[in-house]
């Protein structure tokens, strides 16, 4: 069991992310308001990076960069040594909303990305296996309104396994579910990418579910967003949440947030 | 109502309803014969009496009334072994009632006792009558009518819907259209008649224009407005799909805006007939419009009356046409909007 799950993933799906000096900042009403001031992040092919910091630091913003939805103001971002210059389905995010398109069904939304890049033809079979892959064969007719907020999510993930991504980024994706569903799901998560293998980007305020899933947990300050700490999280999966070598880590970064007060 | 109530109560509902059933089934049937007994009463008000003035659909009419109170009674009767007419029935029983009834009056209230002022209120045979005598005439208008107004509106609503997508999609193609559109759009498309007619090398070309202006306003504005208002999450999310632009707008503002372009589509509908029918009474020779000018001319308020029923049963037909094709283009909407 304990050499299963240590197993590192089978193939080297996933890229590496080099995110050199970038800094950024947003122009509000003419005065400029810096968000991430010189981070510099280093990610290897299939590692499970979470980043946490307090909200409104920035985290969000580094994930539009990686993304490519934005261009950084100064510094780059590489994908596999290539500077990322836009999006691509290469890296997929998935949002703290499900944003599946209301109109589609739940295959027709998983479908999206094959669609866009105009090979849905040839590959209708990893639209059933993605779906399949998420538990929602039975509702891939169903409209997104008629799925639990959990199902949403699943589909959104589904939306963004099928594009076999390199790099998974995920924004949140699960803040905005109950505890219950919220467990189940970050369990899947960690078994998805073992069997995957991408390159996972997390971005959450949650320190529990930072180390629970994360390799790597990179603490950053508040805006502009300065890289704190980069904390190593050396622990086989599944992990425990009782695990007190967790709990210690735990301890640390919310002191590292400032919050050591109510622990 | 008591049928509610006492499946609430009561887990055993499939059981109860057979105990509520006769007195509903006993209060519809009543409804259907009163409904046969209106009918009856048309009929009789038909032949009792003497018309006070010259028609010769009377007595057909009498006998038509009887055979449609005849089938009202019989269909009550066996609604049960008639499927879904016999619902329908059931469920019409009460405005076919009132019909009958308005009928009676109607024909009393003119044919018989001249009430009301003839001949600018005809009694229902005469209207009859511009149905199976004038019936050339007056489909040639309807014909006429529904070739104009469906080259017209589908123009427009075309032009509306590129304009409305171009407008909310590109910044320089709003710069220059969003003008022009404040500056003209709010003119009802009538006032450009007197120019359209000479203009135009024919009238029918005129109120093709005409009829394509008045549908194109709503449908612009409410596209335009509909794409403008897509979220960027979904933008977003299907760049990171690697969507292209074309794929964006044809697959995530086309369909997001769609809710809003219907709305468009309903109002011009509406604008559109307002200027069809103006357009026939001024400058096209054909068409309802013209027909009912063309009564009013002659005096022959009875094809008035008759012209009028049947423009409002194609205006509501289209309605009911556009609103099936938003049912099946928006499944998805079901359950989350209603209008």
């Amino acid at each position: 069991m304990v050499a299963l799950a240590l197993a590192e993933p089978a193939a080297r799906a996933g890229a590496a992310l080099d995110i050199a000096h970038v800094s950024h900042a947003f122009d509000i009403d003419g005065a400029m308001l810096p968000v991430l001031e010189d981070v510099n992040l280093l990610i290897e092919p299939g590692e499970f990076v979470a980043l946490l910091g307090p909200s409104g630091c920035g985290k969000s913003t580094l994930l539009r960069l990686v993304a490519g939805l934005e261009p950084p103001r100064s510094g780059a971002l590489r994908e596999d040594d290539i500077t990322i210059r836009g999006p691509h389905p290469s890296r997929v995010v998935v949002f703290q909303d499900p944003t599946l398109f209301p109109w589609r069904t739940v295959w027709d939304n998983v479908a999206l990305g094959l669609e866009a890049q105009g090979i849905l033809k040839r590959h209708r079979r990893r639209v059933d296996e993605a779906i399949a892959l998420v538990g929602l064969s039975a509702f891939r007719n169903a409209y997104p309104h008629q799925l639990s907020g959990g199902m949403a999510q699943r589909a959104a993930l589904a939306r963004a396994l099928v594009n076999d991504p390199k790099v998974l980024v995920l924004d949140e994706p699960l803040g905005k579910l109950d505890s219950l569903t919220r467990i189940t799901m970050q369990a899947e998560l960690v078994s998805l990418w073992q069997r995957k293998g991408f390159t996972t980007l997390l971005v959450t305020h949650d320190a529990e579910e930072a180390l629970f899933l994360a390799g790597r947990v990179i603490v950053l300050s508040e805006r502009p967003a300065r890289i704190k700490a980069d904390i190593a999280v050396d622990r086989p999966y599944p992990r425990h949440r009782g695990d007190p070598y967790l709990a210690d880590l735990r301890r640390m970064i919310l002191g590292l947030l400032g919050l050591d007060a109510t622990w | 109502m008591s049928t509610y109530s006492l499946s609430e109560t009561d887990g055993a509902a499939a059981r109860q309803v057979p105990v509520a059933q006769p007195r509903a089934r006993l209060r519809a049937s009543a409804a259907g014969f009163v409904a046969g007994m209106a009918w009856i009463a048309f009929g009789l008000s038909c032949l009792v009496w003497e018309d006070v003035g010259d028609w010769s659909r009377t007595q057909a009419l009498g006998i038509s009334a009887f055979v449609i109170a005849a089938f009202l009674i019989v269909g009550t009767l066996g609604a049960d072994r008639l499927g879904r007419l016999g619902a329908a029935l059931r469920q019409r029983a009460p405005w076919l009632s009132a019909l009958g009834l308005v009928l009676t009056l109607w024909e009393l209230a003119t044919a018989k006792f001249a009430w009301l002022p003839l001949p600018f209120f005809p009694p229902p045979q005469a209207i009859i009558e511009v149905y199976t005598d004038d019936l050339p005439k007056l489909l040639d208008s309807v014909i006429a009518s529904v070739k104009l107004q469906l080259g017209g509106y589908l123009i427009g609503a075309g032009a509306g819907f590129l304009t409305g997508v171009s407008i909310g999609w590109s910044r320089s193609v709003g710069y220059w259209v969003h003008p022009v559109l404040r500056f003209i759009g709010p003119l009802p498309a009538t006032a450009w008649l007197p120019v359209a007619f000479f203009t135009f090398p024919s009238s029918w070309s005129a109120s093709t224009f005409l009829i394509a202006l008045a549908t194109a306003f709503p449908v612009t504005v409410l596209t335009w407005s509909g794409v403008a208002s897509v979220s960027n999450a979904y933008y977003d999310v299907a760049r990171t799909l690697g969507a292209k632009p074309s794929f964006l707008v044809t697959k995530v503002a086309i369909p997001a805006a769609l809710p809003h372009v219907f709305v468009g589509l309903f109002m011009g509908l509406g604008a559109s007939f307002a200027v069809l029918v103006v357009a026939e009474m001024i400058g096209v020779k054909a068409g309802l419009g013209w027909y009912l000018q063309w009564a009013q001319g002659w005096a022959a308020y009875a094809n008035m009356y008759a012209a009028l029923i049947v423009m409002s049963l194609l205006c509501s037909g289209a309605i009911t046409l556009l609103f099936r094709a938003r049912d099946r283009l928006l499944v998805w909407q079901k359950g989350v909007v209603k209008w």
